[in-house]
Parts: structure tokens; C-alpha cells; sequence
């Protein structure tokens, strides 16, 4: 059957919450009006008030009294409206959600998901449309994991609410209202392996999340020019699959790496000292990052001219060619 | 305050303040004087009118797909400008992202505010120039910044009160409360004015606090809880007066709650059918504030017919201009991405003009108008 994005991770939510009493779903909006893009539609309806409600207008407040709940039994699945809006949470996330188990020696464990819509490309107002997944891929204790296909949304949203540690879950906003054939309950690969997305021997493109399909598209036009890309979908920026990362490098010689996100201190940059560190006598070109520039995200009119697309990216693959 | 003061004069008064019934009859309150004029009256009435007629107009364009969204503020016309109206030049607002009323009032083109909502720009006006700050989108967050420049002001021995606009979803954020903290700490002249309008997008107050009211909060910092009918403008004015006139005579901050109600949607967004009733919209139809300050305009014989079609006239050419300077506004150049960031910028942004230069291909900036051709979120 062909299922949006968006209907992938509410039917995950709900076989989760069917499945388990102990996950509640919190946030804003996201129990009357089944939240702003409609993800947890119908879920306070099917299990209650008691399992999925409104919260007070607070962040903070979401994140932290969800690391209560955890400690109490509970696995708390919450939302942040939109990317723009974590910040509040922040200090709850890295203090405290990233670090208890380690400080516990392991006895605390806090199985917390927090769902993050993220990324542009949708014309939003500002503060709808960031990339923030560097600032939690950077925090140790966090596991950060960015779907980018309907299977993948409610096979890693599954993985992720069973997971005894804290995960961060990115959505790709845009992509949404994608649609792609699942048959739900479905199992794909687990959090932590990526996955070839498109076999390939000119050059490997790596993404996660929206960028997924841009860089299959990438690959597709690529095709007119001779090139034969591989795509190699992340799925997971921590842990990160090094071995298939590697291996994909290896077999094409040149490597980059596409996401929204500003280059600069960017995940790119994790990927492609990934693949010099251990790919080094493969590459016959340096890795490329191809992202957003150094900037704040632009307004909504201005998002082409900053999102990388397929002409940025095949100009990259260009550049990168013509070094062997 | 010492344990001798009584704390309890730090509580609002058990019933909204309310000078306007709802047919439009004055009552004076005890404690909360008037000092309005005829031409005062006439003024509150024109921004009252002004800002209902911009707003439609913004509604419109983003329904033409001139807009990517739009927050309304219809319905709290009386709270906006009643609070603005008692402002002095020198005074500061630092608003949210509703808060045309409150912009108009400031002298800020109504069209240079639709810039962060048609995608063009963030905020296309001059702070500095209207005493007006940015608008703010992360909830409650400029709540802090109107106590700190309150505080400077101070610290400078300034004459000059700043004024924090946030909604009552915002009450639940951490940053007000800091900022009521450190205001009242400090002794600085800032008020909070809060518009209860009833909803944080769907979520109706009495899921957002306990407290008997929003003005209650005030005491837990030491500060004065004024609540207003905020759909009344006299009231409005009358309160805010007294708020602004303690924090300009060193009295420290107060908290006014208006209670007044959000008639459209969230934003074009939204749909407010999902959370609420007809019969909850059609009870505050019955109290709206333009109506309700007409019919005592009226009574005192302070608004005849051509006074009203005067006002409607300029209505409508603000209206009008309005439209004009955001209608298929194109985007700036994108190289202006770079130019703001920084005033030193790094040197790696070379390179990225250079792609993007490159990318925009020969010509330079593309001159397509960004019209309408965007779905909006
Ligand atoms: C920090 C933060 N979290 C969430 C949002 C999303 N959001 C935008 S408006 C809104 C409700 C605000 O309600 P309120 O403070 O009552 O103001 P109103 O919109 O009613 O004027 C929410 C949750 C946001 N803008 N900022």
C-alpha cells in the first residue's frame, strides 16, 4: 500500500502505544488537534487523555518532565513543534537526558524519544525551517536517527520508542507528504546501519533525511551526463555506520556528503573525516560537503537559493570528478 | 517588598476592569482614572480601525497566496492599541509576531511588518527608529528583552518604560517568568502586558496554568496583577496608564492580563473548527471591541458620519498601500544573505558567494517576482 511519511510514523505511534501502555505521547497541540502536522491525529482519541495529551506552552517543561516519567517506568514519546522551537529544551536534553545513564554508572535508564520535524523547503516562516541535528549528534548518551522514506519513518520510529536509551528523532518535514509503497508493520534495517539506496561506481553521495530523495534525484539526472552515483542513506547520524560508509567509498573513490544543514561545523564534516581517516587510499578526490551556506536560514522566498538541490550537487560531483 | 507590606495589593481585582459595558455605557473605575480627551478618543477609535482594516487586508493577501501565513489579530484591536496608545515616544514595545495594532500605533508601516510572513525579509523597519523591537516568534522570548532594556535605560537614568507583548501560552515558558524576576529584582520600568486570548493554537488556558488568573502570577515576584477587559480600550488605556506611570516614577514592574479573545484561527495555518465552538465565537462576536467603543463614540456624540467615513476612507488607502507594497514584492538579491550576518565576516563566506553567484549564473540575481508561487505552511 502506498503511505505517506507522515501516516508511517502516526501508525508507528499508535501500534507502539497499542503494544506497550507504558509509551505516552506529550507535547504541544498534539492531543485535540493531533498536533500541527497531524502525526499524533487521533491518538488521544484511540488511548486517552492519560496517554496522549496537551502540555503547558513549554519545552523545558516537556523534555524535562518526560526524563521524570521515564525514571518513574514510563517511555514518554514527545514532540517539539518544529525544529526552531527545541532550543528551550536544550539544557534538559544535554544535561540531563544525554547524561544520566552514565552518571548513574548505568542504573538509570531513559528510554525518551524526542521527535523533531526538521529541515526546509516549505516555505515556512522563520524558525520552521533548521537543521539543528549537529547539536545532538554532537552530545554523547544521545542516539540520533533521520528517516528519510515512509518504511524507514515507522520502522526507526518503532526501534527508537523500544530503545532503552534516549533517541532524537529528526523528521524530515518536507518530505512528509511522501509517498512510497509500505506495508505496515513493517522492519528495515536497524538504527545504526545505513543503507545503499542507489548502487553506483562514479561517485557516492551521502544523506540523510530530506536530502535522501534530492540526492536520488541527483543520481537520476545525473545519469545524462554519464555518471553512475550511489546514494547512500545514513538513517542514523549516531551511532553512525562507519563500515558502510567506508565500503561505499572505497568502491567509488569519491565521497561527499549532502544535508540542509550550514557546511561549517556541519555533520558533513564527521562524514568526510570518516572517510579520510579510513578510506584514505581510495579516494581519488578530497571529500566534498555540499549543504546550506554559513548563514541563519533564509526567509521562505530566499530557501532555493540555499537548500542544496540537484544542480549544487552535480556540481559537486563535478568538481570532484575532476580531480582524477 | 518586606514581610510588613501586604501582599495582598499585589492581586488583581476579582472582575476584570471594565469602564465600557457591553452596550457601551462608561463607568468609571475607582483607582483607575481616566485622562482621555475628545481627540484621544477619536485617535483610539481611528488605530482601532486602521488595524482591523490591515489586518483583513493581510488575511487576504495570504488567502491570494501573496502571504506564506498570517497570525490575525481581529478581536484584540481594543488590547493592541489601548496599550500602545498610553506609550510615550521614548518608550520601547517589544512584541510577538501578532502585534500589528501595536506596530501601527508605533508608526511602523503596517507593510514593512508583512515582509517576515511573505518570506521577502525577517523585519523590514528600524527597530531603533520606532522604538518597536523584532518581532519575536520563539514564545515569550522578548519578554527578557524588554526587562533588560528597561534595566539599561535605568542604569542610565533615562525616562523610558518598555512594554513586553506576549500571548497566554507564553506564560508557560520559562524566559517570562525570568523576566519578571529579574524586572521586579531590579526595580526596572517594564511592563508586562499579556492578551489573553483565551488559546495557545489549540490549547485553551485552562490547560496552560492553575492560577486563578494569569495577573495572579504577579505576586510570586513582587510586582502588582492588574486584570482588564481587554476588549474594552478605555479600560485598556486606563490600566496600562496606571502600569506605566508606576514604572516611570520608579514604582518597578507590573503584570496587566487583558482578557480578550482570538477570533480568527492561530495563523492561515490553522483551523480553529478543529478545537473550539461556534457558540464560544459568537458570545465574544457579541463583546467586540470596535462595536462596543462605536456605540459609546456614539452616544457621547463624539463620531458623526463624516468623521467615520473619514477614518474608513484612510482605512482603506493604508489598506490599499499596503497591498500595493506587498503584492508580488520580489525577493532581494540572495547575495544579500551574506551581507547581514557579520560585520566581520568570515573568509570562508568568499567562497560561498562565489558558488552561489555562480549558481544565480551570469545575469546575477534572478528578477522573478517570488509572487504567490509557494505553498504556504
Ligand atoms: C518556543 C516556541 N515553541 C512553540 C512555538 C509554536 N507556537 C507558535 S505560536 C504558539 C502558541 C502561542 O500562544 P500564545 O502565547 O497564547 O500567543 P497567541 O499566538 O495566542 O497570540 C505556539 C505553540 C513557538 N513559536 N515557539
Amino acid at each position: 500500500m502506498a503511505i505517506t511519511l507522515a501516516q508511517a510514523l502516526n501508525t508507528a505511534l499508535h501500534d507502539a502505544m497499542a503494544d506497550d501502555d507504558r509509551v505516552v505521547v506529550f507535547g504541544e497541540d498534539v492531543g485535540t488537534l493531533g498536533g500541527v502536522f497531524r502525526i499524533t491525529d487521533k491518538l488521544q482519541q484511540r488511548f486517552g487523555e492519560g496517554r496522549c495529551f496537551d502540555t503547558p506552552l513549554a519545552e523545558s517543561g516537556i523534555v524535562g518532565t518526560a526524563i521524570g516519567m521515564a525514571l518513574y517506568g514510563y517511555k514518554p514519546v514527545v514532540e517539539m513543534q518544529f525544529d526552531g522551537f527545541t532550543y528551550p529544551a536544550y539544557e534538559q536534553i544535554v544535561s540531563h537526558l544525554a547524561k544520566m545513564r552514565n552518571r548513574s554508572r548505568g542504573t538509570v535508564q531513559l528510554p525518551v524519544v524526542v521527535r523533531i520535524p526538521f529541515g526546509g523547503g516549505i516555505g515556512a516562516v522563520e524558525h520552521h525551517s533548521e537543521s539543528p541535528e549537529n547539536y545532538f549528534a554532537h552530545t554523547a548518551g544521545l542516539k540520533v536517527v533521520a528517516p528519510g522514506t515512509p518504511a524507514d519513518a515507522y520502522s526507526l520510529l518503532r526501534e527508537s520508542i523500544a530503545s532503552p536509551d534516549p533517541v532524537i528523532f529528526f523528521e524530515p518535514k518536507r518530505r512528509y507528504w511522501l509517498k512510497e509503497e509500505a506495508d505496515l508493520p513493517v522492519r528495515t534495517e536497524p538504527i545504526g546501519r545505513a543503507v545503499v539506496r542507489r548502487q553506483g561506481t562514479t561517485a557516492t553521495l551521502y544523506a540523510y533525511g530530506p536530502m535522501v530523495r534530492t540526492c536520488l534525484e541527483a543520481a537520476q539526472a545525473a545519469e545524462a551526463e554519464g555518471w553512475d552515483l550511489e546514494v547512500v542513506d545514513l538513517r542514523s547520524l549516531n551511532p553512525l555506520d562507519t563500515d558502510t560508509i567506508v565500503a561505499s567509498a572505497q568502491k567509488t573513490g569519491h565521497a561527499l556528503v549532502v544535508h540542509e544543514a550550514q557546511v561549517f561545523a556541519g555533520f558533513g564534516a564527521e562524514v568526510a573525516a570518516t572517510v579520510t581517516e579510513r578510506a584514505f587510499y581510495s579516494l581519488e578526490a578530497p571529500v566534498l560537503r555540499v549543504g546550506g551556506f554559513d548563514i541563519p536560514y533564509p526567509p521562505a522566498k530566499l530557501e532555493e537559493f540555499f537548500l542544496p538541490d540537484v544542480d549544487r550537487i552535480l556540481d559537486a560531483v563535478e568538481r570532484s570528478l575532476a580531480f582524477s | 517588598m518586606g514581610i510588613d507590606a501586604d501582599p495582598s495589593d499585589l492581586l488583581p481585582s476579582a472582575e476584570p476592569v471594565r469602564l465600557l459595558d457591553e452596550t457601551g455605557t462608561l463607568r468609571e473605575v475607582d483607582g483607575f482614572p481616566l485622562d482621555l480627551k475628545e481627540d484621544d478618543h477619536r485617535a483610539l477609535y481611528r488605530w482601532m480601525v486602521l488595524s482591523r482594516r490591515v489586518d483583513r487586508q493581510a488575511i487576504n493577501l495570504q488567502r491570494q497566496g501573496q502571504l506564506g501565513v498570517y497570525a490575525s489579530l481581529l478581536g484584540q484591536e481594543a488590547a493592541q492599541v489601548g496599550s500602545a496608545y498610553v506609550l510615550a515616544e521614548q518608550d520601547w514595545a517589544f512584541p510577538s509576531y501578532r502585534e500589528m495594532g501595536v506596530a501601527l500605533v508605533r508608526g511602523v508601516d503596517p507593510a514593512s511588518t508583512l515582509h517576515l510572513f511573505r518570506g521577502t525579509w525577517f523585519a523590514d523597519y528600524d527597530p531603533h527608529r520606532h522604538n518597536f523591537g523584532l518581532p519575536s516568534i520563539p514564545i515569550g522570548t522578548q519578554a527578557l528583552h524588554a526587562a533588560g532594556y528597561a534595566m539599561a535605560a535605568k542604569l542610565d537614568g533615562r525616562d523610558l518604560v518598555t512594554v513586553a507583548y506576549f500571548g497566554d501560552g507564553a506564560t508557560s515558558e520559562g524566559d517570562p517568568h525570568e523576566a519578571m524576576n529579574f524586572a521586579a529584582v531590579y526595580d526596572a520600568a517594564c511592563v508586562f502586558f499579556v492578551q489573553n486570548n483565551q488559546y495557545a493554537i489549540s490549547v485553551p488556558l485552562s490547560k496552560q496554568t492553575k492560577a486563578p488568573t494569569i495577573a495572579h502570577k504577579a505576586i510570586g515576584y513582587g510586582m502588582p496583577g492588574y486584570r482588564v477587559d481587554g476588549n474594552d480600550v478605555l479600560a485598556t488605556c486606563a490600566v496600562m496608564r496606571k502600569a506605566v506611570d508606576r514604572a516611570r516614577n520608579g514604582g518597578g514592574p507590573s503584570l496587566v492580563e487583558a482578557v480578550t479573545y482570538r477570533m480568527e484561527s492561530h495563523t492561515t495555518a490553522d483551523d480553529a473548527a478543529r478545537y473550539r465552538t461556534d457558540e464560544e465565537l459568537a458570545q465574544w462576536r457579541r463583546r467586540d471591541p470596535i462595536a462596543r467603543f462605536e456605540a459609546f463614540l456614539n452616544a457621547e456624540g463624539l463620531l458623526d458620519d463624516r468623521l467615520r467615513e473619514e477614518i474608513d476612507a484612510e482605512a482603506e488607502r493604508l489598506a490599499t498601500r499596503m497591498r500595493e507594497a506587498v503584492y508580488d514584492a520580489p525577493h532581494g538579491d540572495p547575495m544579500e544573505l551574506f551581507d547581514h550576518v557579520y560585520v566581520d565576516p568570515p573568509a570562508r563566506f568568499a567562497e560561498q558567494r562565489d558558488l552561489l553567484r555562480r549558481e544565480l549564473g551570469e545575469g546575477g540575481a534572478p528578477a522573478t517576482p517570488a509572487g504567490g508561487e509557494r505553498e504556504a505552511s
